[in-house]
């Protein structure tokens, strides 16, 4: 029982104990038994989905690889005094000419690949120079001078920006991968500047992907609204059907939808080839409408057209008929009744289904890949790529940490303006 | 005088299968109370939503002082309504849902706030105008319902059970402030209710619905002394009712042998020739009990008591039936107990032979 009686006359319950403790106690038991409920599929969650978020954030600034294979390197390196010497010193030469020579091969080779993303050529470098260091050793020739043994190795130990690039991985933590994500790089001076001109390619595909998802929200809400309206006000049967025609693409494939649209949309599919047998087009003026932005357009709405009707179909669905009655017999015109009362009453489903459809579109990936073409990829792209052919995890985990920043602030956005409360799904 | 509202043989139909409303016709006098009356799903709603302009009669003609009214757009009718469900707004507070018909009439601003405030006073929800719909309780929402139909002053108000949600003490006082404001303004309003009691307080004319037929529409005395078939007698009031045969007829008058033996002389009302099965009723106020009448006199058994202050409700065995009310007012001179015989009459006048 509690012993500091604050207020003055403290309820009790019938057997004497406090009542505030009493309801604590059935409180806490009916808690349990509500956390006992849905423990697996927190722990299934945690273990799914929180932890790889956290191990993407991780990895988006991780740079302790390298230092587990450098460590005596990096630690002579600090100590080079750039302003007075043009190389480093002979330390620095030994310290990097052994942990090359007697380190483990596979870990020089991960970090070979992290330090060719700061300088291209290290890879090479490194590689020849590890050859001749471990037949070196083998002989055990003896070394008057680390630095010339690794100058005569390779003249390249001799370029000072090679040594300079070393600055940027002397950091456990650092932000190069979010820089790369937007076309930047450290100069020798570790300052940020932009990529040279012919390796920009991020940000135009940043404001390509976004631009993208614009366009694709604002035409699933065009397209979708009519019908989500005729949905939720026909009589039953037919609402039914048409609810068959809006679900029918979940039940196929993706991958067949995609494709489908490559054989209605290519220069010799069926679009083009209606409009000239029509005579809309000639022959060889047959329209590009896949393989590039337009062709991802054109598929992403429909494919993500569903995910705008559902949540404003069950917001129209609860808007009684009475309100347009209602507004009618007040007095306003058609317009003005549906502007006024009906259009307000789905912000809710607009905005829900708005939210999912650009949050959809902005990570979206088989699609463009397949009917986007050379200029109709969005940045799922480029996650792929570095995921798959140049290994860089550091750079996808920083552009999905990117994309995920951006989720969060329109989610906090539309908190902001729309309320999260007012979401509606269903 | 020209009505203001006239329904000219008005069939509805929704599914071009069953008619929800029949060959409907009735004349709307400026400035009238006209309720109609009738149990759930007899095309009350039907009815006033035709008048109002949200369904089309399947056959027919209402006129609006004189124009046909399929010729005026709904929101060019200028009829206030109050829904069945409210039909608030949600997305508008209180004083926003009242001004909305002001502004798509494009009063000034000041003018309209005026207009809405007094609206909220009358049904004293002052100072809830800021609220959403939502945070007013089922009653408030009604009143704010009937502001709204009241506030831009149209001349013909429809009130589609606009008490059905409130408790009975506001409900008596709003029937009050309506009947009030349809007597102040002098607006014609045609209410829907299936409370009789509502009905019959607030009228000037009731129209029985069954069916959608009208059973019977005259002023609330008449509906309630004088039904004109079984069905309003039955729906208007408390009833006992009896079955028999017509024996023979006498001027207003005819004889009827009741089913459970004996005979009672009765006021024709919807039989005509000798035969011809009847439904008699009789107001359980209209019954003496323990009278000396020469006619249509029975004798039957107390089966129950009922003490109500005013009056004592008595439920016999008689007739053949057992469930035969009668209402004596407390003069304090009950002499009879449950399990007593008594002997019951009444007066020709007041037992009307109805169709069965
Ligand atoms: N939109 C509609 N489509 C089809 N049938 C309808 C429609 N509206 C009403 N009905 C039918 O018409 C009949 C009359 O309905 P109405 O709403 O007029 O009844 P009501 O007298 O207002 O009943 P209540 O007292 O329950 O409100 C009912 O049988 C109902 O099922
Ligand atoms: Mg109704």
């Amino acid at each position: 029982m509690e012993a500091n009686i604050s207020t003055a006359e403290q309820i009790l319950t019938t057997d004497g104990i406090p009542l505030k403790d009493s309801l604590k106690k059935t409180e806490r038991r009916n808690k349990i038994k509500a956390f006992l409920l849905v423990f697996p599929l927190l722990l299934f969650i945690i273990v799914t989905f929180i932890v790889p978020i956290f191990d993407m954030l991780g990895r988006s600034i991780d740079d302790s690889q390298i230092n587990t294979v450098y460590p005596k390197t990096f630690e002579e390196y600090k100590k080079w005094d750039k302003d007075a010497e043009e190389l480093p010193p002979e330390e620095v030469y030994k310290a990097i000419y052994y942990e090359l020579g007697e380190g483990d091969k596979i870990q020089i080779g991960r970090a070979l690949t992290r330090m060719n993303y700061s300088k291209s050529g290290w890879k090479s470098l490194i590689k020849k120079t590890q050859r001749q260091i471990k037949k070196d050793l083998k002989a055990e020739v003896v070394i008057a001078s680390y630095k010339e043994r690794l100058i005569e190795i390779n003249e390249k130990w001799a370029d000072r920006t090679y040594w300079y690039a070393m600055t940027q991985m002397l950091n456990e933590r650092t932000p190069i991968y979010y820089w790369n994500a937007l076309d930047r790089t450290y100069d020798a001076e570790m300052n940020v500047v932009m990529q040279s001109e012919e390796r920009r390619i991020y940000i135009k595909t940043w404001i390509k992907t976004f631009k993208v998802s614009v366009y694709v929200t604002f035409f699933c809400l065009l397209l979708g609204f009519p019908v989500a309206h005729l949905l939720a006000n026909l009589p039953l049967r037919y609402s039914n059907l048409l609810m068959i025609f809006v679900l029918l693409p979940f039940w196929t494939s993706l991958l067949v939808r995609t494709t489908a649209w490559i054989v209605m949309l290519q220069q010799n599919g069926v679009i083009n080839g209606v409009l000239v047998w029509l005579g809309v087009l000639s022959d060889d003026g047959r329209i590009q409408m896949v393989y590039n932005e337009t062709g991802t357009l054109i598929a992403m709405t429909q494919i993500l057209l569903p995910f705008m009707i559902l949540p404003l179909y069950s917001v129209m669905k609860v808007i009684p008929p009475s309100h347009l009655r209602a507004a009618a017999n007040l007095g306003a015109k058609p317009f003005t009744a549906f502007v006024r009362v009906y259009l307000p009453q789905t912000v809710p489903g607009m905005s829900a289904g708005g939210l999912l459809v650009f949050v959809l579109a902005i990570g979206y990936f088989i699609t463009p890949e397949l009917v986007g073409g050379k200029d109709g990829q969005l940045i799922g792209h480029w996650i792929a790529y570095h995921l798959k052919t140049t290994l860089n995890w550091g750079l996808c985990a920083a552009m999905g940490a990117i994309l995920l920043g951006i989720m969060l602030i329109l989610y906090w956005l539309y908190n902001k303006i729309v309320g999260i409360e007012n979401i509606k799904l269903g | 005088m020209e009505d203001f509202v006239k329904f000219e043989r008005i069939d509805k139909s929704y599914d071009g299968e069953v008619l929800v409303v029949k060959d409907l016709n009735v004349d709307i006098a400026e400035g009238e109370f006209l309720t109609l009356l009738g149990p759930s799903g007899s095309g009350k709603t039907t009815t006033l939503m035709m008048l109002a302009g949200f369904e089309t009669p399947t056959n027919g003609e209402i006129y609006l002082k004189g124009t046909p009214i399929s010729k005026i757009a709904p929101y060019e009718r200028g009829i206030g309504m109050v829904f069945q469900n409210y039909a608030l707004f949600p997305h508008m507070t209180v004083q926003e849902n009242l001004a909305f018909p002001l502004e798509v009439r494009k009063m000034s601003k000041a003018d309209a706030k005026e207009k809405v405030d007094a609206a909220l006073d009358m049904v004293e929800l002052g100072e809830f105008g800021t609220r959403f719909p939502a945070q007013l309780s089922g009653g408030q929402q009604q009143r704010v319902a009937l502001a709204r139909a009241l506030v831009f002053e149209p001349q013909l108000v429809l009130m589609d059970e606009p008490l059905g949600a409130l408790d009975k003490n506001l409900r008596e006082q709003m029937q009050y402030e309506i009947k009030h404001i349809h007597e102040r303004i002098g607006i014609t309003v045609v209410y829907v209710t299936h409370d009789q009691s509502e009905a019959l307080t607030m009228s000037n004319r009731i129209a029985v619905f069954n069916d959608g037929v009208i059973q019977q529409l005259s002023t609330p005395d008449v509906l309630y002394e004088k039904p004109d078939n079984s069905f309003v007698a039955q729906f208007i009031g408390e009833n006992n009712k009896l079955t028999g045969t017509v024996k023979s007829v006498n001027g207003q008058y005819c004889e009827v042998d009741l089913d459970s033996g004996g005979s009672t002389k009765a006021l024709m009302v919807n039989v005509s020739s000798a035969g011809q099965k009847t439904q008699l009723s009789v107001r359980p106020e209209r019954i003496s009990v323990g009278t000396n009448a020469s006619e249509n006199k029975f004798t039957g058994k107390v089966e129950e008591l009922i003490y109500l202050g005013d009056h004592i409700r008595v439920r016999l065995n008689v007739c053949g039936s057992n469930e035969f009310i009668v209402k004596i007012s407390n003069e304090g001179n009950i002499s009879f107990k449950e399990g007593d015989n008594v002997d019951v009459s009444w007066a020709p006048d007041d037992i009307r032979a109805l169709d069965i």
